[in-house]
């Protein structure tokens, strides 16, 4: 039988031959024998295809859309013959310049599709642009042809995860990590064994959407350090990867390399999550540059003021107009792209409280794009996770809209494990509801809405935390001025590095004591990279401008901090050990399967009385409401800075109690295997000044 | 720097010896090779790739086309030149190619 033609040519311009597209999918979709373009616009006049030979400044041919190609707002054409892996296409949209209605358009500009799956113009990471070129960042084509040769997301139990957060070129960019093509999807893909001997399932990538690393360069005023968009917080479209971390992206290949790193990190059985933003784009206030959006729906995609000028709820220009029906789409078509295109397992929503916000920017009781989310079909496997604050001074930690399914960073966690650790008194009602999962915030959620945190990507570093008193960030350009105020750290005696063998003894210390409250608190833990190891950005807490040693893991550190390495990844076979650790229901401090004791108590340093005004909270897990069932567990934390003696509950009948921690104790015997160390020999031990003593039984 | 293309089927062993470099514009000359010599239904495709010095995404592209087009076909890659064999690892073709040092026996 004859093969069926459906598509056939019916235009011709300049020798290329074109006919009516189909206006769904949006994008550019290769079909038999062409291309179908479709993009949305609903105030433009017209519109054209711009054709390009790839990196040609000149296009070979403009085919503007006849007016029957247009239906309803969409346009759409199929261009037939074309070279798929030599190409690339943009548009030009004709329509009425009028800012204060909200209309920006301008013919001069070539813009790139908002659902672009590969974005050219940046290939190389930090390879100086061309800035003469019209047209920077340029839409090619994808292909679908990956061999994933069976995998599939992982679907690992959100009460299991350890997350791990990570910057693809950060971790192994620096030469220490001796990776072949260092700072790409490439390097980090050979260092899979050592985050499978760290003990994570769970790797989250600061944003790795197409950017600009090159947004707002400048060079320090003192130093002439080039400073760029390193951590990548500005999208420039939604559906394409960052080319500039993979090694290959020069020859066009960072989709086989993400997609290669991802299987493998599957197949090491660790979820891949992505840390996206949807709040705002890399087009800025009215100042910025045309790149996409702004000349193609301006009054669509963006919060505008009744002046037509941006909101600015993202702190850096612009709002995306998330709960647009429009817009809302888009979303939902990207990150349904990301899960079944790229089997991703997660997604991290950077402020995420502009999600919920009307198109007036007023916060939303039920928004239609965090419901839509929570409902997807194509998304009901995959952790939606929210930052669930926004610069616009909505802050919704513990009130984010969940729909039974959006956890949220718990901000609080971070925040009160810090005062905590650092030694204010008064803590201990709001840290027993941070360690059980903060029933208070998430009490008809469930432990799992929380993501538990004391470092993450902005902010300090966990040595810094225990280092510096304040910021220290003269190295960003902007007189300190920049970064966060409250960090709620202590020096432990000296601003910044020292000899002193005592202060650093006692950062050892508050690092192992922060990592143990982290990793044995109900709820997600996630560990910010190089935490494991000790990374200092000197004081920085706001390293978002530095591709270079300040931000980099230095795996050198590896060999040096053996001991710090050697706790935090027994501390995660501990937690792996241990499901007394890791339920997914809240503690009912009652005993509901007979074993004499409640599932969780509270204790000071006598069992059974808690100096609710003091700095030492003990607490008794029972291992028989645990599923499957465990060991007991008995922590004992003392943030006073004298050692105490604390009275130890009575171990399970048959059993005696071992040492797991003792945060006050040098390597190997601040932290044991999985056997556990020494027995206790009487009812009472002694818990270091600042320390924790876990004991197993 | 142009492409050379020789090309030769042997019972159910199709062979290609490749000389220069094959981008975006030499791979549609590849490509139609490749669909050629799949004609006869060989069970492998062994590519001479020693001169070979640079393989793009197109060209990798064809590797997976000639894979689709004929599911079960074994490929082999002889003596590839580091810079490639470093682009497969990299984009996870390797693991779907044979690459060798020795030609294979015919099949």
């Amino acid at each position: 039988m004859d093969e069926r033609i459906d598509f056939y040519p019916t235009h011709e311009v300049g020798g290329i031959r074109f006919r009516r597209g189909r206006p769904l999918p949006f994008g550019a979709t290769i079909v038999p024998n062409g291309v179908n373009f479709s993009i949305f616009s609903s105030a433009a006049d017209s519109c054209t295809l711009v054709l390009f030979h790839k990196r040609e400044a000149e296009p070979f041919v403009e085919i503007e859309f006849p007016r029957e190609f247009r239906i309803g707002d969409v346009y759409s054409m199929i261009v037939f013959d074309l070279d798929y892996e030599n190409l690339e296409y943009g548009y030009r949209l004709s329509g009425p310049w009028n800012p204060e209605a909200g209309q920006r358009f301008d013919k001069a500009k070539i813009l790139c599709d908002p659902y672009a799956k590969v974005i050219g113009g940046r290939d190389v990471w930090r390879a100086k642009p061309d800035w003469s070129d019209l047209y920077q960042h340029r839409a090619r084509l994808s292909f679908d042809d990956f061999d994933w040769e069976g995998d599939r997301p992982l679907e690992i139990a959100t009460k299991d995860l350890i997350i791990y957060e990570a910057h693809v070129r950060g971790f192994t960019a620096h030469p220490s990590s001796k990776v072949s093509a260092p700072g790409t999807f490439a390097g980090l893909r050979e260092k899979i064994p050592y985050l499978k001997s760290l003990g994570i399932n769970c790797i989250e990538l600061l944003p790795i959407y197409e950017f600009d690393e090159w947004e707002n360069n400048r060079l320090h005023p003192e130093t002439g350090e080039l400073l760029l968009n390193y951590w990548g917080y500005s999208t420039l479209g939604f559906f394409a990867p960052k080319a500039g971390y993979a090694a290959t992206g020069s020859l066009g290949m960072q989709v086989d390399e993400l997609k290669n790193l991802i299987k493998e990190l599957h197949r090491a059985g660790i979820e891949v999550m992505l840390d996206v933003v949807f709040n705002h784009t890399a087009e800025g206030d009215q100042r910025g540059p045309y790149i996409s959006y702004r000349g193609i729906d301006n009054r669509t995609y963006y919060l505008l003021t009744p002046e037509g000028y941006y909101y600015n709820f993202s702190g850096c220009g612009n709002t995306l107009n998330c709960n647009h029906p429009v817009v809302r789409n888009m979303v939902l078509d990207c990150l349904r792209y990301w899960a079944s295109e790229y089997h991703v397992d997660g997604f991290r929503f950077d402020l995420a409280s502009i999600l919920g916000r009307d198109q007036n920017g007023a916060p939303l009781a039920n928004p239609p794009l965090l419901e839509s989310l929570a409902y997807d079909p194509v998304l009901s496997k995959c952790k939606l996770v929210a930052e669930a604050w926004d610069a616009g001074g909505l802050y919704q930690v513990g009130s984010f809209p969940a729909y039974g399914r959006w956890a949220e960073w718990n901000g609080r966690y971070r925040d009160s494990i810090r005062r905590f650790i650092k030694g204010d008194a008064g803590m201990l009602g709001e840290i027993g509801n941070r360690i059980q999962g903060s029933p208070d915030l998430y009490w008809y959620r469930g432990p799992t809405a929380s993501l538990n945190f004391i470092t993450c990507h902005d902010g300090f570093t966990l040595r810094d935390m225990v280092s510096y008193n304040g910021k220290h960030n003269e190295a960003n350009g902007e007189r300190n001025n920049d970064g966060a105020n409250d960090n709620n750290s202590w020096n432990c005696g000296w601003e910044g590095e020292t000899d002193d063998p005592g202060v650093n003894a006692l950062r050892s210390r508050q690092m192992r004591n922060a990592a143990t409250i982290l990793f044995l608190s109900r709820g997600v833990p996630m560990l910010l990279m190089g935490d494991e190891l000790g990374r200092t950005q000197g004081g920085n807490n706001n390293g978002y401008c530095h591709d270079g040693a300040l931000s980099w893991l230095d795996w050198n550190d590896v060999k040096r901090e053996t001991g710090l390495l050697r706790f935090f990844s027994n501390l995660l076979a501990f937690r792996r050990a241990h499901s007394v650790l890791r339920g997914d229901r809240f503690f009912e401090h009652r005993d509901y399967v007979g074993s004499g004791k409640p599932d969780i108590s509270f204790h000071g340093t006598r069992v059974g009385q808690l100096d609710w005004g003091g700095r030492c909270l003990a607490f008794l897990l029972c291992g028989k409401h645990a599923t499957p069932q465990d060991d007991d567990l008995y922590v004992a934390i003392n943030m006073f800075w004298d050692g105490l003696p604390f009275q130890v509950p009575q171990a399970p009948e048959g059993k005696r109690w071992r040492v797991a921690i003792n945060t006050s104790m040098p390597s190997p015997e601040d932290i044991y295997d999985s056997k556990g160390g020494p027995q206790v020999g009487s009812d009472e031990i002694i818990v270091g000044g600042r320390s924790i003593v876990v004991l197993v039984a | 720097m142009a492409l050379d293309i020789q090309s030769a089927v042997d019972a159910k062993t199709a062979r290609i010896a490749l000389a220069g470099e094959l981008d975006g514009s030499s791979a549609p000359a590849l490509r139609e090779t490749v669909d050629r010599v799949l004609g006869g239904k060989p069970t492998q495709l062994v590519l001479q790739v020693e001169k070979l010095s640079f393989m793009a995404s197109a060209g990798l592209r064809i590797l997976i086309f000639a894979k689709q087009k004929q599911p079960g076909l074994k490929i082999y890659l002889v003596k590839p030149q580091p810079g490639v064999v470093d682009t497969l690892h990299k984009t996870g073709f390797y693991d779907g190619v044979y690459v060798t040092d020795d030609e294979p026996a015919l099949a």
